[in-house]
């Protein structure tokens, strides 16, 4: 019925006739069928999708939509993730059957913690004034102020965690001083560290749980030397190793434990107090390299085996990396003043000082230039693993009266005597630390060369890369940020296995021979037959003396 | 990091303890303005601080139309004169690898090449030249290995348009927090080198305009990346094992993301005996 008329442009066909010469030319096109061209367009636009439902013109038109409103710039470049965006927010709407589950994001149970912090403890106005008093928080806002200048340091919404978080352990453990000693990074979880010091006789007595472990031992040695009496025919021949004396731990409150150690992974976390080091983790770990995973009762896995977990190899690194690089200006500790101390020899060295009140600062000028205006306050450790040297071997004079005895059984190793070890006394200035091959201990810098008077002395350690110092007229401060590490130019060379030992002590008797030849067994059997004819002789010549005396007597 | 947001994305960077003090930062802020401005970049990244025994090196690179195309790199001893390095060689990375220690903080500082390697030493001899290394040379192949060894961005930051040059992707809008604890979640923003081994399976799930880089998750060895939740879970922060001191940081659901170099410079290659 209808014509079909000259083609229109979207129609094929359209173009195919020259104008002027179509078939068609001479008929007026039909202005309805531009019309019905237009329905016929938006009926197929209209045609809902097999597949997803939607069809095509509502879809334009909430592009357009969305495009006219958020108005984005370059729109033709991104047109296609717009259109991806519209469609995705297609379906979104249809699941309003199912209730928004709100997740429980991990971050606002972190949040609700760090809430906690921000709240004061119960007590109301009285405790106000004891606050204002001596604390022994430390400022730890100014110290950030300090490194900041350097660049060194955390965040500062960080940093006010982290002191509210003191204040939190100052409150509730008997503490005397208390020093924010610094953050050491963890493959999980971080450590943030605080150094602290016990109000003398106040510290829990921990020797409690050894005891009661000593007692188990000894009732289960007595059963064992029961069950060894009866069966001493058939014993397996014991082994002759005695392992070398355990050295033992340092006093707490003196040397590598002068001070207790609390860790808590982030402020607002409780705090665990860290147990305290003996020798031989120290010197265990000085031979492992180990990342820290952020857990304390992880096991640390190396060779040598560390005699502990994470705690005491945390324990331990925070005592090597103290004894390396805490410093402070000279002059501001002095050794107290003791009565007659030139006479006794102090073994050891003196371990004790005091602030100076008259402490006169060096300019910042003068700090920086030279590293002996810098000097060690905390004790170095020996190669023992001890600040003070102790003879494992020494006796007391009764244990020396009944081991005269059993002196001759002692295999001669363990008598070696050994060298009594001295290390640099304290206050040492810092001069005297070795370097690295051509690289001195301590880098010096001021903070600022821009703007000298309020410059701030800097010192970064190159041996324990991340320990800092900084001092600025009366005030100086040590912190540590780092993976908890000793630097080393050389590739960590783990120690290898001890070698195997010997089964048994070789010597004649074990050592095979070679079976003798002929020629030798027909000698010796010669030999053997004129030593007895020889022995026969003397017999007789004995006897006869014999006889001879006999008949004297008579 | 993007030198537009420098000072909130310090904020997010320092969990570790090494960041810039205000002097630099203030220094930065406009020395780094001028750097795009002389040089016509189209963005400018400060990359980090390399730590010598005597001085510091501040890294910045510049980027042009094409994000993937090799960086101008520029050091500074102040922050705020700059100096263009010389583009990193095969050669060049090859010889500081051999070098071990520290950086020491002056830029024309030679190194002593005859007692590493003594061939190599001999056939620059009989080129005429002296068998030494200069600090510069070592900083660029320093500053380009960690590039192509830890360089990390999270996916779908970048797209890959069709002609092959890559641009930021506007409608990245950030990674979720699950997906931010993944290590597929994040790509080495270097050429790549595992993706053509990977199966036709696993080929066909790749979008190709956001998957063409290499993921972190095949990284030798396993365990080279430490994820954390900072800041009360609110700052995802990836820090490398393998060049201690590189710290990536996101914060999931917004844009902020970068990664910058504090430390020494050296690799850490005592790695498989600290994990």
């Amino acid at each position: 019925e209808r014509g079909h008329g000259p083609y229109q442009p979207h129609e094929p066909g359209y173009g195919l006739y020259q104008p002027g010469y179509s078939p068609y030319d001479d008929q007026i096109p039909d202005p309805q069928s531009r019309t019905l061209a237009i329905q016929n367009a938006k009926a197929y636009l209209l045609k809902s999708s097999t597949t997803s439902g939607l069809n095509l013109y509502a879809h334009l038109a909430n592009m357009l939509t969305k495009i006219l409103d958020e108005q984005p710039t370059n729109a033709v470049d991104i047109i296609e993730n717009i259109s991806k965006d519209v469609k995705w927010a297609q379906f979104q709407k249809k699941m309003d059957t199912l209730r928004d589950e709100y997740e429980i994001l991990p971050t606002y149970e972190a949040a609700e913690k760090r809430k906690a912090l921000f709240l004061k403890a119960n007590g109301g106005d009285e405790e106000l004034e004891e606050e204002i008093g001596e604390t022994p928080l430390p400022n730890v806002m100014e110290t950030a102020f300090y490194f900041e200048q350097a660049g060194i340091g955390l965040s500062k919404d960080e940093y006010y965690h982290i002191f509210l978080a003191l204040k939190k352990l100052v409150t509730v453990q008997p503490i005397q001083t208390c020093r924010f000693w610094g953050k050491i990074l963890g493959l999980e979880m971080n450590y943030i560290i605080a150094e602290v010091q016990y109000h003398e006789g106040e510290e829990e007595e921990e020797t409690e749980e050894e005891e009661v472990t000593e007692e188990g031992r000894k009732g289960v040695g007595e059963v064992e030397d029961e069950e060894e009496e009866k069966e001493k025919e058939d014993e397996p021949p014991k082994s002759i190793y005695k392992p070398p004396p355990v050295i033992p731990k340092e006093e707490n409150g003196t040397g590598v434990n002068k001070y207790v150690y609390f860790v808590c992974n982030e402020p607002g976390k409780p705090w665990v107090k860290l147990p305290p080091v003996t020798p031989a983790q120290i010197v265990c770990a000085r031979k492992i390299k180990k990342f820290f995973t952020g857990r304390l009762d992880a096991p640390v896995v190396s060779f040598p085996p560390f005699p502990g977990n994470e705690a005491n190899y945390l324990r331990a690194q925070i005592a090597r990396i103290s004894a390396g690089t805490q410093v402070s200006p000279i002059g501001f500790y002095q050794f107290a003043e003791e009565e007659g101390d030139e006479e006794e020899e102090v073994e050891g060295g003196r371990d004790t000082y005091e602030e100076n009140p008259d402490f006169q600062p060096l300019s910042v000028a003068e700090m920086v230039d030279s590293l002996s205006t810098w000097v060690h306050h905390v004790q170095s450790i020996l190669k023992q693993g001890r600040c003070v040297w102790l003879n494992p071997f020494q006796k007391s004079e009764e244990e020396e009266e009944n081991e005269e005895e059993e002196k001759a059984e002692e295999p001669d190793e363990l008598q070696q005597e050994l060298q009594q070890e001295i290390g640099p006394p304290l206050l040492t200035p810092l001069s005297e630390d070795e370097g690295i091959q051509n690289i001195p201990a301590w880098t010096a810098q001021p903070s600022t060369n821009l703007i000298p008077q309020y410059a701030v002395a800097i010192l970064q350690s190159n041996r324990w890369p991340g320990a800092y110092a900084f001092a600025s007229g009366k005030k100086f401060g040590n912190i540590y940020f780092g993976w908890g590490h000793k630097y080393s130019p050389e590739n960590h060379a783990p120690a290898l296995p001890p070698p195997a030992q010997a089964e048994y002590p070789s010597g004649p008797e074990t050592t095979e021979t070679g079976d003798p030849t002929l020629e030798e067994e027909l000698a010796f059997k010669a030999a053997r037959e004129e030593a007895l004819a020889a022995a026969e002789e003397e017999e007789e010549e004995d006897e006869e003396g014999a006889e001879d005396e006999e008949e004297e007597d008579d | 990091m993007e030198a537009s947001s420098l000072l909130a994305a310090l904020e997010l960077a320092v969990g570790g303890g090494a960041g810039l003090s205000p002097e630099k930062r203030a220094a930065l802020g406009s020395s780094l303005l001028l750097l795009q401005r002389d040089y016509r970049f189209e963005r400018v990244w400060f990359w980090g601080c390399i730590q010598g025994v005597r001085g510091a090196y501040y890294i910045a690179e510049g980027l042009g139309p094409d994000r993937a195309a090799p960086r101008s790199r520029l050091y500074s001893l102040n922050c705020m004169e700059w100096s263009l390095l010389p583009p990193a060689t095969e050669e060049m990375v090859r010889q500081a690898e051999q070098l071990k220690g520290r950086f020491q903080g002056d830029p024309s500082f030679e190194y002593e090449y005859a007692e590493i390697n003594a061939e190599d030493a001999e056939r620059l001899f009989e080129d005429g030249k002296e068998p030494v290394i200069k600090e510069e040379a070592r900083l660029v192949a320093t500053i380009e290995q960690i590039d192509r060894a830890v360089g990390i961005i999270p996916r779908g930051a970048f797209v890959k348009t069709p002609l092959g040059s890559v641009h930021e992707n506007r409608n990245f809008e950030g990674l979720s927090l699950t997906e931010a604890k993944k290590l597929s979640s994040y790509f080495h923003f270097t050429e790549p080198v595992n993706l053509k081994n990977k199966t036709l399976l696993e080929k066909a799930d790749l979008d190709p305009s956001t998957d063409f880089l290499d993921s972190l998750e095949h990284d030798i060895p396993q365990g080279s990346w430490t994820v954390q939740l900072e800041k009360g879970g609110t700052v995802v922060v990836l820090r490398s094992l393998l060049w201690l001191g590189l710290m990536f940081y996101h914060v999931p659901m917004t844009k902020q993301y970068g990664y910058v170099y504090f430390g020494t410079g050296e690799k850490n290659l005592d790695l498989p005996f600290m994990l």
